[in-house]
């Protein structure tokens, strides 16, 4: 047994996050070839790690099956309910920084507010039928940001991708998605609202509450955060 | 502990003693059509109820409460009057509180009656204490009438009223309006340049999406109107301030009501049908002396009411949620009654709690 990190399998966050190691004297790397999901950790004893989606190490730490993880704050604070209770932040690494935004079309010159949008959707709703619809991937964030600012009127719409396409389409009035320059966001005539800000993400390295610690583990554990301190 | 079978005993025998009242028993379905609760709750019911599908029904809920399909029931084919009992178990989704069970029994009686509405209020609130009798509770009672009244009194524009209405039952929204409209808060930056532009939709930047420039135009009207309508008197806003502050028991609520009303003379038709309430409840045998009235009770749970709110409490244990609650809901039979309608109250009770406090005082 070893104590397990779970790190994004693919692309510039597994790249950063190796790197991120690495200047603490870690070195990750993929064993074999570039297809395979195994890793391998040299400089340090005990730690062993294990590649997978990012979007999956939520779940993974929140079940115990890996007792360290690096994702996005976003991904843990939507998937996992009471978060706080089931995983710990044991540090920001830096990268991977987006923002969680509500943006509508730039042609709405009437709607800069989360007021606005409010009485927007109420007059939608009124004109069209049905309610305003905001395209996300984040269900539970958005929902509760909108309850809380008392929003209605409004429905969730899922979208798993290509968000910011969904005005366009017209299979969504606006949108609530991860946007770091708002390149993509200008590129598809849309606008962030003044207070539409959701949740600041980066990629962070969480420690999983429930998974169990041998003793082994436990010194890895120690001799890891004595590392990145 | 308790277990499910003394708790199924025990709402059998609530259910006995509301037919024993007069109810008939009936037994929605555990799956109902979503689209109805959707429109209805919007999308706030995804957050508390379960959702499932198939290929033909579409999307369907797991019953969140009972009292929806009780109304489309009898708006579809009650006779009048009509007095119902049911117990069954509802579904809750809990996203935040292992503790709370997302499963349990509810019992609850339902009134359509056109005839003398504060006394079936007090028939229902009397109904629910007897079933009650003797537990350590504490009792809530409210008016959402007196509210919609006061802000449908306001003299300013329809449009304002309106938007009042619409968050009624969101304390912070209601909030942030009413200072608006009081004068009390600027508008966001840049919507006066906005308003004032001669053409103000002359932004280099495409018309995208379903909502088209018209009602973008209309809004733009709209908000221009507003900024030409002068603020709710100070008045008036003090009044209902006052009012949504009013917290007594019953004879003293109605006393401040009452000086409140000099303000907001609309109202006074509320205050007397209150009046009506607290005689029909006396009547039957209700101690309203010391009954709590909360002018501002029922507004951030209990959507659909519009009318007399109830709820009750365990005393010493702020942990558990009310062990009933109830109210009136005249305009939710208008909503799902395709033109018809009928004055409505009812309430719901939970066993499993009532159960947990005798365990207590044991």
């Amino acid at each position: 047994m070893s104590l397990k990190l779970g790190v994004p399998s693919k692309g510039r966050l597994m790249e950063k996050t190796f790197g991120w190691f690495e200047k603490r004297g870690i070195t990750l790397s993929r064993s074999g070839s570039d297809r395979e999901y195994a890793g391998k950790v040299e400089g340090i004893d005990g730690v062993s790690l294990i590649l997978l989606s990012a979007g999956e190490i939520p779940r993974e730490l929140a079940a115990g099956r890996i007792h360290m993880g690096v994702t996005g704050i976003d991904l843990v604070h939507e998937k996992l309910p009471r978060w706080e209770q089931q995983v710990e932040e044991v540090s920001r690494l830096g990268f991977g920084k987006a923002d969680l935004i509500i943006a509508t079309p730039a042609c709405w010159v009437d709607v800069d507010t989360l007021d606005d949008l409010d009485a927007a959707a109420a007059a939608f709703r009124k004109t069209h039928g049905h309610r305003l619809r905001i395209a996300t991937k984040y269900h539970r964030l958005v929902r509760e940001f909108l309850t809380e600012a008392g929003v209605a009127d409004y429905n969730l719409v899922d979208s798993q991708g290509a968000t910011e396409g969904t005005v366009v389409n017209e299979t969504a009035e606006a949108v609530a998605d991860i946007t770091s320059t708002g390149e993509t966001l200008r590129a598809n005539h849309l606008k962030i609202l003044s207070d539409g800000l959701i949740l600041q993400s980066q990629a962070t390295l969480w420690r999983s509450r429930v998974a169990k610690y041998t003793e082994q583990d436990k010194a890895a554990l120690s001799a890891l955060l004595d590392r990145l301190a | 502990m308790t277990n499910t079978s003394q708790i199924q005993a025990r709402a059998a025998m609530m259910r006995v003693r509301f037919e024993a009242a007069g109810a008939q028993v009936v037994d929605p379905p555990l799956l109902q059509p979503a689209e109805t609760l959707l429109d209805l709750y919007g999308e706030d019911i995804r957050a508390r109820a379960y959702v499932t599908s198939d290929a033909l029904r579409g999307e369907q809920m797991l019953r969140p409460d009972f009292t929806l399909p009780v109304v489309q029931m009898h708006m579809n084919e009650g006779a009048e009057p009509a007095r119902y009992t049911y117990s069954g178990e509802v579904f809750r989704r809990q996203e935040h509180d292992p503790d709370r069970p997302n499963e349990y029994i509810q019992v609850g009686y339902e009134v359509f009656d056109r005839n003398d509405p504060a006394g079936a209020d007090a028939e229902v609130f009397s109904l629910f204490a007897l079933q009650l009798r003797g537990l350590p509770l504490r009792a809530a009672t409210g008016d959402i009438g007196i509210l919609t009244a006061a802000v449908q009194g306001l003299r300013t524009t329809d449009r304002r009223k309106a938007a009042l209405m619409r968050h009624l039952w969101r304390p912070r929204r209601f909030r942030v309006l009413l200072d608006r409209f009081a004068g009390r808060k600027p508008g966001p930056e840049g919507r006066d340049t906005l308003l004032d532009a001669e053409n103000p939709l002359g932004l280099d930047v495409p018309m995208i999406g379903k909502r088209r420039a018209s009602e973008i135009e209309a809004r733009i009207e709209a908000l221009r109107e507003d900024r030409d309508t002068p603020p709710i008197s100070d008045n008036e806003l003090a009044g209902l301030e006052t009012l949504l502050n009013v917290r007594e028991t019953m004879p003293f609520a109605l006393e401040q009501l009452r000086d409140i009303a000099v303000d907001l003379p609309q109202i006074t038709p509320a205050l007397d049908r209150l009046e009506a309430r607290v005689a029909s409840l006396q009547a039957r045998g209700v101690d309203v002396e010391r009954l709590d009235f909360e002018a501002s009770y029922g507004r951030t749970s209990m959507e659909y009411y519009d009318g007399f709110v109830f709820g009750f409490y365990a005393e010493g244990r702020p942990d558990l949620p009310p062990i009933a609650t109830g109210g009136r809901y005249d305009a939710l039979t208008r909503q799902l009654g395709n033109g018809a309608e009928i004055p409505a109250v009812g309430g719901v009770l939970r066993p499993d709690l009532m159960l947990e406090i005798e365990e207590d005082a044991q």
